[in-house]
């Protein structure tokens, strides 16, 4: 059974986005300046038929059971559950994996495509560190030069995160510009991109991005959902009633979501953050609260003024602190297959405490957007009901950010 | 026959090679724009493409990144732009002005809405760098029935078949960008550009103006010589910052290099 959730690849039968040129619906495309137009359709051509490619996928299966540790468990979280009064809640345990978050299923898929396509030299932007984290290391362990583009104020909150990256050999570069946050790192590696097309692999960490990123990072972290579809049966002798998932750029959300896609009876909530709440303004939930247009290769939801400018966005975890999101949410969001939700800060925080209190699991500050807001949704449904939650990252990274906001002196 | 035609068509009658300004529009302040406009037609200018500051230009090296940052202090917008436009051809009815941009404004504005008031105001053609033939499909009908001219980016890496096909759809000129990387980088090699020239001038009769990397009075006169003309962007941008306040000073300074780059490219 282990081997077949992984190696399991073909995909969902009767939806099919996006389209050949990267459309879910009026959303996704490739929105990028010329130079990039030859590697992205080599990197298209490459990836479609090596996701075909018997070798290449079993190499990848190896990877994700030896290197990652995959399968990852499905945990019941029975005191959480009896607490909150309602329906039973289930953890899908992506903060097992090795380097602490799903990232590493996507870095490792993509690192391996980049070896195969021979690149030397491995980009990559991220906001939590968690992505540049699993970046650098399937970078080491290919031997494989690494950049990392983190934005300045990221590099400051996420200081465990940047050493890691460093151990591991990768070249840290603070982005100043902007925000200094998530989305003006992924604007530094496309120049970087840009600059050096010849003999690097852009690892982008999210759904986001120019075609084909949203649907191979999909496809790579759609293991999630593939096993947690055997292992619910396993343990309830049937689908959960709900997943939840946080949403940044969205790739633990579409991992868990796409396998369910045609599976009307399961529902599927994406869980943004609401920071200091949606009417401050100061968020970071385009679904909720932006409108559609084009950043970064693709077009999707984005917060931006009534001039088409990207604004600043806020949340207190910094995996979150995007104003994009991936296409394929924009199109689940319209078509009504998926709702979208926000968490503020607060409540994030408390649904940290609650799992690292009554379970004695610490969650990521990301992940804790999707406890929360289970927690709130337990308490409105039968105890017969199941809802999934992907607890997408572990919390070590972020025990600086919950000091300083605590008062607690370390 | 659009106003950004008939000037390089008359340029080549004259056998001379076109002149390019790029500066961001509202960089160091609204108030900069229009007279320096004017003031770069007086230098020699032949075609003026005016910057759309965005929130987040990916194709931009810093030099053009903080113009942006500095226009967006003071509210520039593509609304804005267009109105600058405006105050322009009260003066000037002859020189084409081509905003050059990513395409967020654009859409944020609406297609057509964008479309009606450009070419009200007397804007000639629109460059938009992120956005490709293949996602243009919508705006290139509007742009057409207004008589403006969509110009698209050729890169040292385009294939055949897409240069064949900018040929097709872009209209006025084709902006080569003479190599791999973002504006104000400087590792051109001139080699490569004219090989690369020979191969496109196969493919299209549109005249090409060559930019990226071209920096001063030399490179513009040996750039120039390899197609129809060149952009010059981070160099007089590059000034505008150096002056800071004193926008006298950047006024004389990007009037300087453009007089003197209209002279090497005469000689
Ligand atoms: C643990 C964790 N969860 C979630 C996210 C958000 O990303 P995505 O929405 O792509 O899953 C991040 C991003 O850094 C993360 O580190």
């Amino acid at each position: 059974m282990r081997s077949k959730a992984l190696t399991n690849l073909e995909l969902t039968e009767s939806y099919n986005l996006p389209d050949q040129r990267g459309h879910f619906g009026p959303y996704g495309g490739v929105f990028v300046a010329e130079t990039l137009m030859l590697p992205i359709s080599e990197l298209t051509e490459a990836y479609y038929r090596y996701m075909k490619d018997k070798e290449f996928l079993a190499e990848l299966d190896y990877d994700l059971q030896h290197y990652v540790g995959r399968p990852s468990p499905i945990y019941h979280a029975e005191r959480l559950s009896r607490e909150m009064g309602g329906a039973q809640i289930f953890l899908k345990r992506e903060d097992l994996n090795h380097t602490g978050a799903h990232k590493v299923n996507n870095t490792v898929g993509q690192a391996l495509l980049a070896k195969r396509m021979g690149k030397t030299r491995i980009i990559a932007e991220t906001g939590a560190g968690q992505h540049g984290v699993a970046t650098a290391t399937v970078a080491a362990r290919l031997g494989l030069e690494c950049v990392v583009y983190m934005g300045s104020v990221d590099v400051a909150r996420q200081a465990p995160n940047v050493l890691r990256m460093k151990l591991l050999g990768a070249k840290v570069v603070p982005v100043e510009s902007g925000s200094k946050t998530l989305k003006d790192a992924l604007n530094e590696a496309m120049r970087d991109w840009v600059t050096n097309v010849d003999n690097t692999f852009y690892i982008i960490g999210t759904v986001a991005g120019p075609h084909p990123y949203p649907a191979m990072v999909r496809d790579f972290q759609a293991v999630i959902g593939r096993e947690s579809k055997e292992q619910m049966l396993e343990m309830t002798g049937h689908n959960p009633d709900v997943l939840v998932a946080c949403v940044g750029g969205g790739s633990n959300a579409i991992g868990l979501f796409y396998p369910f896609i045609d599976d009307h009876e399961v529902a599927m909530h994406g869980v943004e953050a609401a920071g200091d709440g949606i009417a401050t303004g100061r968020h970071s939930a385009p679904l909720s609260a932006g409108r559609p247009g084009v950043l970064h290769g693709n077009r999707t939801y984005l917060m931006e003024d009534e001039d088409g400018e990207i604004i600043e966005t806020h949340s207190i975890s910094a995996g979150l602190d995007y104003p994009g999101v991936g296409p394929e949410h924009a199109w689940l969001k319209d078509s009504g297959r998926a709702h979208y939700v926000s968490i503020t800060d607060d409540e994030a925080m408390q649904g940290f405490h609650a799992l690292t209190r009554l379970e004695g699991i610490i969650p990521a500050l990301e992940s804790s957007h999707a406890i929360a807001y289970a927690m709130k949704l337990a308490t409105t449904l039968a105890k017969d009901k199941t809802i999934l939650v992907n607890l997408s990252g572990r919390g070590d990274k972020d025990i600086n950010t919950i000091a300083a906001r605590e008062g607690i002196s370390l | 026959m659009s106003r950004i035609t008939k000037t390089l068509e008359n340029l080549k009658q004259a056998g001379r090679k076109a002149l390019i300004p790029f500066i961001t529009a509202g960089d160091p302040s609204p108030a900069f724009t229009v007279p320096a406009m004017h003031e770069m037609v007086k230098a020699g200018a032949d075609i003026i493409e005016l910057g759309v500051p965005f929130s987040d230009p990916m194709a931009d090296g810093p030099v053009i990144q903080r113009a942006s940052e500095r226009a967006l202090a003071h509210k520039m917008s593509l609304r804005k732009v267009l109105e600058l436009v405006r105050e322009f051809r009260l003066q000037d009815d002859a020189t084409p002005v081509v905003l050059m941009g990513y395409l967020n404004p654009v859409e944020s504005l609406g297609y057509q809405n964008f479309v009606d008031k450009a070419k009200e105001v007397g804007v000639d053609g629109i460059l938009t760098v992120d956005m490709p033939p293949e996602e243009s499909s919508e705006l290139l009908p509007m742009l057409d029935k207004a008589g403006i001219d969509p110009i698209f980016l050729l890169a040292p890496n385009s294939t055949e078949e897409r240069i064949a096909k900018m040929g097709q759809l872009g209209r006025g000129y084709l902006y080569y960008v003479s190599l791999k990387g973002v504006t104000g980088a400087s590792h051109l090699n001139l080699g490569d550009v004219e090989r690369k020239i020979k191969e496109i001038r196969k493919l299209t009769s549109l005249p090409i103006e060559i930019g990226f990397g071209v920096k001063n009075a030399e490179t513009a006169a040996a750039v120039s010589k390899l197609g129809d003309g060149v952009v010059v962007g981070s160099a007089l941008v590059g000034k505008i910052e150096s002056a800071g306040e004193d926008t006298s000073l950047a006024l004389r300074d990007i009037t300087d290099l453009l007089s003197s780059m209209r002279k090497s490219l005469n000689a």
